[in-house]
């Protein structure tokens, strides 16, 4: 297995980070792959630290936890501070550089910083920093379309909430569009 | 020849176990009554509760679960919920139904659950060997309160139906009693108004009935009602407490 | 191929309780169950369902009771500290003989714990689901299929047994989404419910739900009887088996701990130790056979669980100690690491060769 596809997506609660991985996981399904989303849970409903643990794989998944992440998205500072050493040799991290002023430290590793935040803000699409996220890991992971990333963002988005899926594939694309 | 009495067909044929000069035969054989008047017996499931009263699921004829100590309220829920054509009662003594059941009481009243409740309070654990009861008065003498309940360190009674009908769910509460004919009379009228009720869609229905423990008081059965009507029905008041109909 | 959804554990679960034909549902918030009870707040009332808040876990099991006394199948989940208050009305549908869907989506214990994930209701769940001589049916599932899989299966095993059939789940399994195949209908019991209260409407006698005989020769001939019934459910008993016709080293494992080891086995193969893995998908009855089987092959077993030991004694007691047995373990909440299963199947790799 690859643990490239082995994502955790951190940040505050409210970032939506749990939203973000459910997308990943649904153009995983979609692309014809097993996965998996598990979320930290905790009393902390909003507000606190939110993580979400993303496989996307070829094989069967086996334990649904990610100890060392293939890839670390970092949506605020103590996530990066928090999660930064378990990343894999060789791993990447994706830091949202209008958040976080901290540099990683480690040199084996690829980092890429994004200010994912700023962009969503400037595009007008405050708070979807987390779909630019998600374009920006499609990118990485190099393993699904854009057509797959939209068909899963609108099967992640209730019916009745349709309206908000324009705004969300703008951000996407914001994301996959980045260098 | 002409039958002029017999037992009720909401009666089994089964010898009951209860004290001599326990009222708890007079109010069965007024649910049973009841239910024959009302032609329930074969639409009805009863609950029967743990105490004295544990084994009546050997003498109603109709269908009959027993529930653990205090439960019988949420079983029947249970039962009228999967089944709502049926007419669903439990039958409970005061402690089952007023300590450790006062949970599943309230919230069956609360949700206005439409099931009937006939409580008998004879204020003492019978089944166990007379010990207080919630229902307990202050002063009365029991096996675990020998000195007399003492409110300072026991408290006080619950008055269940005064409780009751504060909630918005209980469509009909009342205090009667089984101590004379008169009393024993409206006893019936009020059971059969809970089940009636039932029957209507109208939600909870409780009867409280004053009942006599001869044996745990430690007196003859005359003088076991005569003690209920000079003890218990002074500090439980009989009469309707709650009836949403009358309001309206 | 039919096309999968993404689920919780714990929707996945709901949605198989009504698949199954369950229509009355009696729950009490705890986390990390909540879900169950939030899908049937929202769909019971769609398909004229019965979805009951109660006031609590005792309430909510004596409930459960008096509808499965009624003749419906019916079901309430709770976590750890809530299956406690859950054991009266365990051990009365035991003894009543009614059938029941119960769910413990485990959290850290004991007192009130934690609410991370948690394995430490293996002993509670298979020996003393409450009090006097009784058993619970217990299922494990290992994936957000099997909690779906399970739990239909759990209804068709409570209708035709009797008994209470209970999903002895995780947190963490009630919150990981995975693909889920939901296509499967549950089959509606064929077995006719004669003795359900349903008013006697003068067409037979009453029935009678009870569990009281004070007389004692009675109250034990219907033990005896009732565990007659509890030998053949016995033949139930079945695990999932993985590269262990070679295997030299067997981990024991069930739930998301199974899958853990999984990963350590798939590593320990890479290094050359011949490793494998059993997963008891039935925890009572235990696959006793299976495992004194595989004691036959196997020099050594270990065992990983999230509890300080439990089911480790139901290894120990299957293969009548003939083969060492290791234990690793978390508890309170943690995890074990493939790293761990990984070293600790190392250890004995190395042990057995010495």
């Amino acid at each position: 297995m690859s643990t490239a596809n082995e994502i955790v997506i951190a940040g505050f609660g409210g970032q939506g980070v749990l939203f973000a991985g459910k997308i990943l996981v649904y153009a995983g399904l979609l692309a014809g792959k097993e996965v998996s989303w598990l979320p930290s849970y905790g009393p902390e409903m909003r507000g606190g630290t939110a993580n979400i643990n993303v496989i996307i794989s070829d094989t069967p998944i086996g334990s649904p936890i990610i100890t060392n992440p293939g890839m670390l998205v970092a949506m605020n500072q103590p996530s990066l501070e928090k999660f930064e050493n378990d990343v894999q040799k060789n791993g990447l991290i994706i830091v949202d550089s209008s958040l976080i002023s901290l540099k990683v430290k480690r040199t084996d590793i690829k980092t890429c910083y994004i200010p994912a935040t700023k962009l969503a803000e400037d595009a007008e699409l405050k708070g979807l920093a987390n779909m630019v996220m998600v374009g920006k890991i499609a990118k990485e992971l190099g393993i699904f379309d854009l057509d797959i990333v939209k068909k899963a963002a609108s099967k992640s988005i209730p019916a009745r909430k349709q309206d908000l899926l324009a705004p969300n594939i703008k951000a996407i694309e914001i994301g996959l569009a980045y260098c | 020849m002409t039958i002029v009495f017999e037992r009720p067909k909401a009666l089994t044929d089964v010898p009951m176990h209860y004290c001599p000069g326990c009222t708890h035969g007079i109010i069965h054989r007024l649910v049973a009554e009841v239910l024959d008047e009302l032609d329930l017996v074969e639409k009805a499931i009863g609950v029967a509760p743990v105490g004295c009263a544990v084994m009546n699921y050997d003498y109603f004829e109709c269908d009959m679960a027993q529930a653990a100590h205090g439960r019988a309220p949420a079983v029947a829920t249970g039962i009228k919920r999967a089944n709502p054509a049926n007419i669903v009662f439990t039958y409970q003594g005061d402690g089952d139904l007023a300590a450790i059941g006062t949970n599943e009481t309230v919230h069956a009243a609360a949700r206005g659950e439409n099931i009937t409740i006939i409580f008998v309070n004879n204020a003492i654990y019978g089944m166990t060997g007379g010990q207080m009861a919630p229902t307990t008065i202050p002063g009365q003498i029991t096996q675990t309160s020998p000195y007399g309940r003492d409110t300072k360190t026991a408290g006080f009674p619950l008055k269940i139906c005064e409780m009751l009908a504060t909630l918005d769910g209980t469509a009909y509460a009342e205090r009667v009693s089984a101590d004379g004919v008169k009393n024993v009379v409206n006893a019936k009228k009020a059971i059969k108004k809970a089940f009636e009720y039932q029957m209507a869609g109208r939600g909870f229905s409780i009867v409280e009935v004053l009942s006599t423990c001869p044996t745990n008081w430690g007196l003859e059965p005359v003088e076991a009602l005569g003690w209920l009507r000079q003890n218990l029905i002074p500090y439980y008041p009989l009469g309707v407490y709650k009836d949403k109909e009358a309001s309206r | 191929m039919t096309e999968k959804v993404l689920m919780k554990g714990n929707e996945a679960l709901a949605e198989a309780a009504l698949r199954a034909g369950c229509r009355h549902f009696f729950g009490y918030p705890i986390t990390p169950q909540t879900e169950v009870a939030a899908y049937m707040a929202k769909r019971m009332p769609k398909i004229s369902g019965t979805y009951l808040q109660a006031e609590s876990e005792i309430a909510a099991i004596n409930m459960v009771l008096g509808a499965s006394a009624a003749g419906v199948r019916a079901m309430t989940s709770s976590s750890s500290p809530g299956i406690s208050l859950k054991s009266e009305g365990l051990s009365y549908l035991a003894g009543c003989d009614l059938p029941a869907v119960v769910v413990n989506i485990q959290r850290g214990g004991p007192g009130l714990g934690g609410i991370r994930p948690s394995q430490s209701d293996y002993f509670q769940a298979t020996r003393s689901g409450g009090h006097g001589d009784f058993h619970l049916i217990v299922l494990a599932p290992d994936t957000v299929q099997e909690m779906f899989d399970l739990t239909i299966e759990a209804f068709e095993l409570a209708d035709q047994y009797r008994m209470t059939a209970m999903i002895l789940g995780d947190g963490m399994l009630g919150q990981v989404m995975e693909p889920v195949d939901i296509s499967r209908e549950g089959t509606v019991s064929t077995v006719a419910k004669q003795w359900a209260l349903t008013g006697t409407k003068g067409t037979r006698k009453k029935n009678i739900i009870n569990s009281l005989y004070l007389n004692e020769e009675e109250l034990e001939m219907l033990n005896f009887k009732r565990f007659e019934k509890y030998a053949e459910v016995e033949k139930i008993a079945r695990t999932e088996e993985y590269f262990i016709d070679d295997a030299d080293v067997i981990v024991v494992a069930y739930g998301i701990c199974a899958r853990i080891a999984k990963n350590a086995i798939d590593e320990a193969r890479k290094k050359g130790i011949k490793a494998g893995l059993i997963r008891p998908v039935t925890l009572w009855p235990f696959p006793k056979l299976q495992l004194k089987a595989a004691a036959a092959k196997a020099k050594a077993f270990i065992v990983v669980e999230m509890s300080m030991g439990q089911m480790i004694e139901d290894v120990e007691l299957s293969i009548r100690c003939s083969r060492p047995v290791d234990l690793c373990n978390r508890t309170g909440g943690m995890v074990p690491t493939p790293d761990e299963v990984l070293a600790a199947i190392e250890k004995a790799a190395r042990a057995e060769r010495s």
